[in-house]
């Protein structure tokens, strides 16, 4: 944090909100012993949902939350990468398309008719995608929401001009750290903590339940070195081990994070699956 | 911004800040006279609604949460109680007080969040929170320090403050000890006497004569301040069950906006805060009734700009509650109550930070979800939000461009309004034909 004081050029980092719950905004106004300093370290020049001062860009930073949605946003993310040096994605929906990623496997008009008397007023892409399918993401923040401690690590690691890394691995090491029972092993529960990234710090089974998958797929799944998670092995064990019926493999696995890749093969597995059963009956 | 013809003026703002998602406003102004008001929401949707369709009830909480990052208590609490009531479930004792600290926590972190960081910039003329604390550090200090309090809350029932994880049908995945609940007191007792400096603080703000009049809705319980329980009253005599919510209170579409509106047998009324203090000031404990009694406003609240008053009076409430809540408890036998599935159709509302919160579901005899309906508290006061502009409007249509558009966003933010739950910011335009 030394550098917002040398009177070097300070970095100017900037918020956008695309389709999101604002949860992972929320995660950085909950830095609430970090916030004044980040705000002396670095200039906060465009962040509307807290401040009415909004700067034109460019940006040394910008980190985006939401998905693409609809097809104004398509372009406006494509002027957020023109403006900004890195741009760092900030939660499941802009790294992975958010669980409103639901709808790519649905019909929107359809979806349109349930939830509104005049769907024609309504302007909505037919899928929810992540940001990398637009523009080059620098950096990618899992978790649903993310971890404040996590965005402080990286901001800190980009003031310092060090590459940032997080872990990668998986629930069940940080679960192990906290000396968890194992809630699969214990309680029978269809715990998706092998196959999910760390970053939470293992809070569902801590809490006595499943982990249903918020920070997204171990590392390997999409870039970067490390082996894919065994999604296969897992949604086996859940139906032969635990008796899951194949719609239950594929809710469990077409959640939060349903469109990561290796999510998303695998519920799309069991949707076959789910099909051949119903063929047989 | 904006341009001018001889024939028309438009006001634009790129974007109304420091409110919970994305919005815009149109003002269409001819002759001198306001034609038309619109709040314009285009946060783009999501479908919440449609995709919970096959879900099943199990990952509601999970879901639901994920509409809103600011409150997702409230959205796990309408959809624990309505599917409860299908299986006929009576959540009691410590488990229902548990849900009622957990309330606690977000009340005092979201509100601790608009008065401190998001509304009290207006008043004070900041662009942020963050902006002000180089001249008010000590001011904005407290205020964060107060938001974390009821993070810490969230965080020690939920494992986490935005979207919680233990919430579930029936009761919770794991109920905290005696020793933890008391960790927290200490801190608690500290932020009880800052809530009250802040009443005092806010109260002695500079406010607008501004008094429309309102219909105010909120959950009136026999002898608590409500949260998860209670009948639907409102201030011209209504008293109706949750069962009866959408035989009175109806939803439509506007062209203009992607949420719905609200309304109350056709007209608009407000949800929150000040709604709530004016409907229940007689169900707060003695202590808050009089630092209430100490601004010297008197009841009912009338003018929304000091629904910061009473969002700051809510503050000081749900911090009481909680360190009562902490006192009593004693840990249940059991984290949650076993369930029993059974199809049918079940409803609940409670009150969310910004006003009531409305679920219901079909489930069928599998535990899934066949139909949701959710009403949350922006999409009732947008109707309310664009009557007062109306009736704001005319003292500022003589000012610039800039300072009208100002004044509007003002308006706007006494409500705290939520447009990630209502769909999220607002742009402003005034059209104005001379």
């Amino acid at each position: 944090m030394e550098r917002g004081n040398t009177g070097k050029e300070r970095l100017r980092l900037a918020v956008f909100k695309f389709a999101s719950c604002d949860g992972c905004q929320l995660s950085i106004l909950n830095l609430e012993d970090e916030l004044l300093a980040l705000g002396q370290a670095l200039d906060i020049v465009y962040f509307p949902e807290v401040s009415s001062k909004m700067n034109p860009g460019p940006y040394d930073i910008a980190l985006v939350e939401g998905s693409i949605t609809t097809e104004e946003d398509a372009h406006r993310i494509q002027s957020v990468r023109e403006q900004a040096k890195v741009l760092i994605t900030i939660g499941a929906c802009a790294t992975a398309g958010g669980i409103q990623a639901l709808r790519n496997w649905a019909d929107v008009e359809s979806f349109k008719q349930v939830v509104y008397p005049s769907p024609h007023y309504i302007q909505s892409l037919k899928t929810s995608t992540p940001t990398s399918e637009h523009v080059h993401v620098d950096f990618e923040l899992w978790g649903c929401p993310i971890d404040k401690g996590q965005l402080l690590r990286v901001i800190t690691d980009l003031l310092a001009g060090v590459h940032p890394r997080l872990p990668a691995e998986s629930v069940c090491l940080e679960c192990k750290r906290h000396e968890n029972v194992c809630v699969m092993v214990a309680k029978g529960l269809a715990c998706l903590g092998p196959v999910t990234r760390a970053g939470c710090g293992a809070i569902c089974p801590s809490m006595g339940r499943d982990c249903y998958g918020c920070f997204g797929p171990t590392e390997g799944a999409r870039k970067g070195p490390g082996l894919p998670p065994n999604t296969a092995s897992l949604a086996s064990y859940f139906h032969d081990g635990l008796h899951l019926i194949p719609v239950e493999v594929l809710r469990r696995f077409r959640g939060i994070n349903g469109y990561a890749d290796a999510f998303k093969q695998e519920s799309e597995r069991w949707e076959l699956e789910k099909e051949n059963v119903k063929g047989e009956t | 911004m904006g341009e001018e013809t001889p024939q028309t003026r438009t006001i634009a703002v790129g974007t109304i800040a420091r409110v919970e998602g994305e919005g815009a406003l149109r003002v269409t102004v001819k002759d001198g006279t306001i034609q038309d008001v619109e709040l314009k929401i285009f946060e783009p949707p999501r479908f919440f609604e449609a995709f919970l369709q096959g879900r099943h009830y199990e990952e509601v909480p999970d879901i639901v949460a994920r509409i809103c990052g600011i409150c997702p208590v409230a959205y796990q609490m309408s959809a624990v109680h309505a599917i409860e009531q299908i299986f006929g479930l009576h959540v009691d004792g410590a488990l229902r007080d548990l849900r009622r600290l957990i309330y606690c926590g977000e009340w005092i972190e979201s509100h601790a969040l608009h008065v401190f960081m998001l509304q009290a910039p207006d008043f004070l003329g900041y662009e942020s929170g963050i902006a002000m604390a180089k001249d008010h550090a000590s001011l904005v200090t407290r205020g964060l320090r107060l938001k974390k309090a009821g993070n810490a809350i969230m965080t020690l029932l939920g494992g986490r403050s935005v979207h919680p994880v233990s919430v579930k049908v029936g009761g919770f995945s794991r109920v905290p000890s005696r020793r933890e609940l008391e960790a927290l007191k200490n801190e608690l007792l500290w932020a009880r006497d800052a809530a009250v400096e802040t009443v005092c603080w806010i109260a002695g703000f500079d406010y607008p004569e501004f008094t429309p009049d309102y219909t105010c809705v909120a959950l009136r319980h026999p002898d608590e301040y409500p949260f998860n329980e209670g009948r639907i009253v409102t201030g011209t005599g209504l008293d109706i069950s949750v069962d009866e919510f959408e035989r009175h209170f109806s939803e439509h579409q506007v062209s203009y906006s992607n949420a719905l509106h609200c309304t109350l047998q056709g007209a608009p009324y407000l949800v929150g805060p000040l709604a709530r203090v004016n409907l229940n000031h007689d169900r707060l404990p003695h202590a808050v009734r009089q630092v209430l009694a100490d601004t010297g406003l008197s009841l009912p609240l009338r003018n929304p700009f000091h629904g910061i008053v009473a969002r700051s009076i809510e503050l000081l409430y749900a911090l009481e509650e909680s360190l009562r809540l902490i006192e009593r408890y004693d840990p249940p036998p059991e984290p949650a109550l076993p369930v029993v599935v059974r199809p049918g159709i079940g409803m609940a509302c409670t009150e969310a930070p910004r006003g009531i919160l409305y679920h219901r579901y079909r489930v069928d005899g599998d535990g899934v979800i066949r139909e949701a309906k959710i009403v949350p508290p922006t999409s009732q006061n947008q109707g309310r939000i664009e009557q007062d502009l109306r009736l704001f409007l005319p003292r500022v249509l003589d000012r610039s461009n800039e300072e009208a558009s100002l004044a509007c966003e003002r308006v706007i933010r006494c409500y705290d309004p939520c447009i990630s739950c209502a769909t999220h910011f607002l742009n402003l335009e005034i059209r104005r034909d001379q």
